[in-house]
């Protein structure tokens, strides 16, 4: 039976969902207003939150400092490229993991996750020769395998939880008509999977969107991202915070619409069999 | 043809045997259903002759070719499943025609069988829906169908009806035997309900622990059961046991009858007791008669006969139906 909550309590849940939200977003509110002050007003004491003089100046000035579209185009194909590139792996590896378990499939998903616990500073300078070796320096390709890497726990983890949740029998019975594995992947457990794989897409493009260790220390100019756009406004003549606000606002706006029109679907997937 | 001989199959799950040495010869045509309670490994054996398992020990022949370690598709076989496993985003008539679509056949041989399958199997009128459109008895037609276009060389099902009502499994108990005697193909059927076995096998297999317990036809086994397992198991209610002095009477550790075969009398009898309990299906009664210093029996009466609880009455054992056991609960 489903537990009754009475008006107060829902009230009092409402008026605390609203505030921690507004606590999470404020910061990026306060980065969008930002952006349209003056470089005065941006460091004004005590800062004023709506009531300055509007201005689109530090916007052109970003457009006219950098080349937004290029970094913006990294950041797609970097993002993008890491997670479908991701999935190219995640997608066999969960297969194996759910469908053909072993004795220790528990212990080499933990040793998988136990991955993301690793400093990623520790493995930079491994890494970093590396991909001078190879040539791979501030290359989108280079990004998209190293992105790739790092994220790749956790798409193993999410597809894991969306194919528990698909009944071996149906895969057996795909079998048994005659699909090899590839296409025992591709007809039937893809599409079953597809809520959860569009979730997993979603959510690991967001992360990847955002990432700014290895897009910062492995890139230079060519592949840099719209991350290394934002941090190139923090330079050694001091910080231009109004201008830093506007960066960062042109850099987080496609993914806050992403988010947004997608929010069904990622907080579908986040709380994936948690309620069933 | 769907001649298919099991060779000392054993399988075992990490270190756990569930089949142990499994010798089975099933004849092409033949309707074989594979009887036993929960976990007595007949899933599993229906899986190692799919290919769905691979076996730990043995051959698994069909039609004379080793297919041990063959794949599940190129077995020839079709399976049909407990919780039916269709392709949820797949309309009925791409389910069915999946396999054919594998097979890499033409458009115009796929429209056709399928179309054909759905005749067969009255479901012409659905072959747009989705499964998740379709009742429990429709979705598992499509699974026969599914499984129909293949023609295969022998059909495997695994416990195809449990997930239906009482009716419909009484329908599609029905309709299986009719597509068995229509296309002849081999079938093995998996269940857990020696009344489905009695009715749809022209071979029973039972199984116990990962044994065959008597392989033989459905009368076979309930007149000739070879030990109490199978007596107890097969028959519907099941066997009364008697231990002690009435089994010594006829030189045996305990006794099996079975409902039908006592005589029951107000007035005079071989043994007496008090009725209990009696349930009134129309056709039949069924009695719990406390037998004075044997225990419980179950006994079956006519419809009609009239017993008040705690009555007296007397019970003798039919001539000839009583089932002797040794020690062992091997048949005598």
């Amino acid at each position: 039976m489903a537990r009754k909550i009475s008006n107060r309590r829902l009230l009092f849940f409402t008026i605390v969902a609203w505030g921690l939200s507004l606590l999470m977003f404020f910061p990026v509110l306060w980065t969008i207003l930002t952006g349209f002050k003056t470089e005065a007003e941006a460091i004004a004491s005590p800062p004023s939150l709506f009531m300055f003089d509007w201005t689109m100046d530090n916007y052109a000035e970003v457009r006219s400092r950098s080349n937004y579209f290029r970094h913006f185009l990294n950041s797609v194909v970097i993002s993008v490229g890491s997670t479908l590139l991701g999935l190219v792996f995640a997608v066999p590896a969960a297969w194996s993991m759910v469908f053909s378990p072993s004795r220790h499939t528990k212990n080499i998903l933990v040793w998988i996750l136990s991955t993301k616990m690793l400093p990623a500073v520790g493995v930079l300078i491994p890494i970093y020769l590396i991909f001078r070796d190879l040539g791979l320096l501030d290359t989108r390709t280079g990004l998209v395998i190293v992105l790739m890497l790092v994220n790749l726990p956790i798409i193993i983890w999410m597809l894991y939880t969306y194919f528990k949740e698909i009944p071996g029998e149906i895969l057996e019975a795909a079998r048994m008509d005659g699909a090899s594995l590839g296409k025992e992947i591709i007809h039937v457990l893809v599409p079953m999977a597809l809520p959860g794989i569009a979730s997993t897409l979603l959510l690991n493009v967001i992360i990847a969107w955002n990432e700014a260790f290895w897009t910062l220390n492995l890139t230079a100019t060519k592949a840099a991202p719209l991350t290394a756009f934002i941090a190139s406004y923090s330079s050694p003549e001091g910080l231009f915070y109004a201008k830093l606000s506007a960066a960062s606002t042109m850099a987080i706006a496609p993914i806050l619409i992403l988010g947004w029109f997608s929010q069904k679907q990622l907080v579908r997937g986040l709380t994936f069999g948690a309620v069933k | 043809m769907g001649n298919i001989h099991l060779k000392n199959v054993s399988k075992d799950f990490f270190g756990v045997e569930v089949i142990s040495g499994v010798d089975l010869e099933i004849n092409d045509g033949e309707f074989v259903v594979f009887v036993g309670p929960s976990g007595c490994g007949k899933s599993t054996l229906l899986r190692l002759i799919a290919g769905l398992e691979d076996v730990s020990a043995g051959a698994i022949e069909i039609d004379g070719r080793d297919m041990t370690n063959v794949r599940p598709a190129q077995r020839g076989l079709s399976m049909v499943f407990q919780s039916y496993a269709l392709y949820p985003h797949m309309s009925v008539r791409k389910n069915i025609a999946f396999p054919l679509k594998m097979a890499g056949e033409s458009a115009d041989v796929i429209d056709r069988k399928v179309n054909e399958a759905a005749r067969t199997l009255n479901l012409s009128d659905y072959l747009e829906r989705r499964p998740g459109q379709l009742s429990g008895g429709q979705r598992q037609r499509v699974a026969i169908g599914r499984a129909i276009v293949r023609e295969p060389e022998a059909f495997l099902f695994d416990e195809p009806l449990s997930n239906l009502d009482a009716a419909l499994r009484v329908n599609m108990r029905l309709e299986i035997a009719e597509l068995h005697q229509q296309l002849k193909t081999t079938m093995i059927y998996v269940t857990h309900d020696q009344v489905e076995a009695m009715t749809m096998a022209d071979k029973i297999v039972v199984l116990q622990s990962g044994i065959i317990e008597q392989v033989g036809s459905p009368l076979e086994l309930y007149h000739h059961p070879k030990n109490r397992f199978v007596a107890g198991f097969i028959g519907s209610p099941a066997m009364n046991f008697f231990s002690g002095g009435a089994a010594l009477e006829f030189n045996a550790h305990t006794i099996g009858i079975r409902p039908e075969d006592f005589v029951l009398s107000t007035e005079t009898g071989k043994w007496q007791g008090a009725v209990g309990i009696a349930e009134h299906l129309g056709s039949d009664t069924f009695l719990y008669v406390d037998v004075d210093g044997m225990g419980a029996a179950l006994v079956r009466v006519a419809g009609d006969f009239a017993a008040r609880h705690g009555e007296r009455v007397y019970l003798t054992p039919a001539e000839n139906r009583v089932h002797r056991f040794d020690g062992d609960g091997l048949a005598i």
